[in-house]
């Protein structure tokens, strides 16, 4: 055991799983000598070199279209893009080629690839620092979308990701890069894909949140247990394939659910989830379920903790459900 | 009927091939300082491979005009090319295509029936049915899939490559792609890493004088697409793509300096579309029949068969037959591939990930117990 902050709990599982595997290799811009401009790869140059851990010219697309290259070749690369706002010039090699290479050649080829990428807001870095595009990845079919929120899962999604046999976009939180840090096991250790966790009971609301968010739906279920109102709290960890039973299972114990999410709302994966939940437990509902998340405007720069779905609307949110 | 094209220049193959070496001259005979002196038993099978490849771009036209497939998109003109460059390759090399190359997935061992079951869509597709004709995939023939977006599969080859390098494994790749290919960010970034890194790549430009409608002139300001290379400090080489031996010669070269550590070759094959770009195009619109026509006498074929010629090793007889042996093995993989059944419903859902999840799982079911559609392709 040894306290991690989450950039030291990723970084450690990148060199876990490079002694393990010598297939696996990370690529990007940066994550070289440097260690990453968030300095996740620090350490890995020297260790393994620069066959292994390369520093690529500046170009989204052809890191990841090199990426699926070696993962066809037979490799585990593990390519990082610096901001998941700089990703779309790589969106149609990730959710055309990577995302479908299985499928379109009748599962003649596989893409194995961890796609890192730091996620989120509330770092002061305004549109193109902060967005949360998660949903994007999860609408396209064959990808796998994983969010941790602290370090220990961090580490443990990340070597369930490196070993899973489909492509994977691993979002890092990085306003909990450095946040806290945490025990976190030496050595191997895995936590599954498609497994949420309900981090705290409760009988009275669920609330469901994911990556930098979790912090502040824990904080509101702190708030509102002082006016009465008992709050479970559900870390999806990943976000696609969803564990749905462990959200049902919660929803059908409340019936009442608020989900909280940093993206804009129209589309966002909350829109998701409250269909499928509708779909699944409404006559459970006992209150109209509510979304509390991003403004369905581009992340402000100065006004970033007036867009962010902070604890402040959250536990309003979760009283107003509570009141029916 | 009167034909408005929006064509200005007419580009006939001597002004469009003007100043590119070429092995085979017009009498049929090889170059001697150019001849790549290959095994004329490898010359012969490649002469082979093109006609059996034009049959069959010709048969499947036929299909598609009939209603039988429904898209194909061939290589008629294009042979040579795409023949002698995938001959060039060595047995360990992969090839990435673009998506004109089945003559090349036919070269390496695909099995016609595959072919034709691909063109069907049908159970026996080694793709189960999830794309359009003609974007096969063939792993066991080291070769990968076919994707509609242009220039994709280029910096897939160069990973490929890159990761063979870094693994320490004597093996090279080689990229199809049109010239039109060339105007789009993939190429850029193929180029740039594949020039900084040394990849065991080679990168073959299909200049086929027309990307659909747009001319080879609209798509660069450079003089030749070769030019581009240049900048990226890749190796560029125009070579004459309808002369067999000139292309098999710059291919092989490319891959022996890769497999050498010499890095990436980006090689422009001058060639030429007789065909529209697919079955959903009609070239009428948009280009000037005499150019077609200036261009079917420059035919790849027609061109190896006089060479053959010159060296007694074709005669009439045995190119028809060539021809009927194909069309009847054609016509038993089509009568067989007619009489397959669709894939199985399972295999919309299959493959989306190795394991199918807990979602898909239900959609499976909730699919196959709903109500089904009555009309069928």
């Amino acid at each position: 055991m040894a306290e991690m902050t989450m950039v030291q709990a990723i970084n450690d599982a990148l060199r876990t799983e490079m002694r393990r595997d010598d297939r696996v290799v990370v690529l990007g811009e940066d994550v070289g000598k440097v260690g990453g401009v968030f300095r996740v790869t620090q350490g890995l140059y020297d260790e393994f070199g620069d066959d292994r851990v390369i520093d690529t010219p500046l170009a989204e697309g052809g890191i990841i279209g090199a990426a699926i290259g070696m993962a066809l070749y037979g490799m585990r690369p593990i390519p990082e893009i610096q901001f998941s706002d700089f990703i779309f010039p790589a969106f149609d090699q990730i959710v055309s080629e990577a995302a479908k290479y299985r499928y379109r050649s009748g599962g003649e080829y596989t893409c194995p690839m961890v796609i890192r990428t730091p996620v989120g807001g509330g770092i002061r870095g305004g549109h193109y620092h902060s967005q949360s595009p998660e949903s994007l990845f999860i609408h396209t079919a064959g990808l796998k979308v994983v969010c941790p929120s602290n370090p220990y899962d961090a580490k443990g999604l990340l070597l369930s990701s490196i070993r899973d046999e489909d492509p994977v976009m691993f979002f890092e939180p990085k306003r909990v890069y450095r946040a806290a840090k945490m025990d976190v096991p030496e050595g191997e250790y895995t936590v599954p894909l498609s497994k949420a966790a309900v981090v705290r009971e409760g009988k009275d609301v669920t609330i469901i949140a994911w990556g930098a968010m979790l912090y502040e739906a824990l904080q509101s279920a702190d708030d509102v247990s002082v006016q009465g109102v008992d709050a479970e709290v559900i870390d999806l960890r990943t976000l696609w394939p969803l564990d749905i039973d462990t959200i049902i299972e919660s929803v059908k114990k409340t019936g009442r659910v608020v989900i909280v999410h940093e993206a804009p709302k129209a589309c966002g994966f909350g829109a998701e989830l409250l269909s499928q939940i509708s779909e699944r437990a409404f006559l459970h509902l006992e209150a109209p379920p509510v979304r509390v998340t991003g403004w369905d405007t581009p992340f402000p720069y100065t006004l970033e903790m007036e867009y962010l779905p902070l604890a402040h609307r959250i536990t309003p949110a979760v009283l107003e459900t509570a009141k029916y | 009927m009167e034909v408005q094209t929006t064509q200005s220049v007419i580009r006939t193959p001597e002004k469009f091939l003007e100043g590119v070496a070429t092995v085979i001259g017009p009498d049929g005979r090889a170059d001697a300082s150019h001849d790549p002196k290959l095994d004329r038993a490898l010359v012969k099978k490649m002469y082979v491979a093109m006609v059996r490849t034009r049959v069959i771009d010709e048969r499947l036209v036929t299909l598609q005009r009939q209603g039988r497939i429904g898209f194909h998109i061939g290589s008629l003109g294009e042979e040579g090319c795409i023949l002698a460059s995938a001959a060039a390759m060595r047995d360990q090399d992969w090839i990435f295509p673009c998506y004109r190359e089945f003559g090349a997935l036919l070269w390496r061992g695909m099995p016609l029936q595959d072919y034709v079951n691909n063109m069907y869509g049908n159970a026996n597709d080694p793709i189960k049915g999830r794309q359009m004709p003609d974007h096969y995939s063939g792993k066991k023939y080291k070769f990968g899939s076919v994707s509609s977006p242009i220039g994709t599969q280029m910096t897939q080859a160069v990973g490929f490559a890159w990761g063979a390098k870094i693994r320490k494994e004597d093996l090279v790749t080689s990229v199809y792609f049109g010239e039109g290919a060339t105007s789009s960010n993939e190429f850029h970034t193929a180029m740039n890493f594949a020039g900084v890194f040394k990849t065991p790549t080679v990168l073959l430009c299909r200049n086929n004088g027309w990307a659909i409608s747009v001319p080879s002139e609209k798509q660069t300001a450079s003089k030749t697409f070769a030019e581009k290379g240049i900048a990226y400090g890749v190796k560029g080489i125009r070579c004459d793509g309808n002369d067999v031996l000139a292309v098999y010669k710059t291919v092989r070269e490319a891959v022996e300096r890769a497999a050498a550590g010499g890095g990436p070759t980006l090689i422009e094959m001058m060639t030429y579309r007789l065909s529209g770009h697919s079955t959903s195009d009609d070239p009428r619109a948009y280009r000037i029949e005499d150019e077609v026509t200036s261009w079917r006498k420059a035919d790849p074929i027609l061109r190896l068969r006089k060479h053959l010629e010159t060296l007694g090793m074709i005669t009439d007889a045995e190119d028809q037959k060539i021809r009927d042996d194909v069309d009847a093995e054609l016509k038993l993989c089509i009568e067989r591939a007619e009489a397959t059944e669709k894939p199985a419903l399972s295999t919309m859902f299959t493959e989306v990930f190795k394991d199918m999840p807990q979602h898909l799982q239900e959609q499976f079911d909730e699919c196959a117990a709903g109500p089904r559609p009555k009309a069928q392709h």
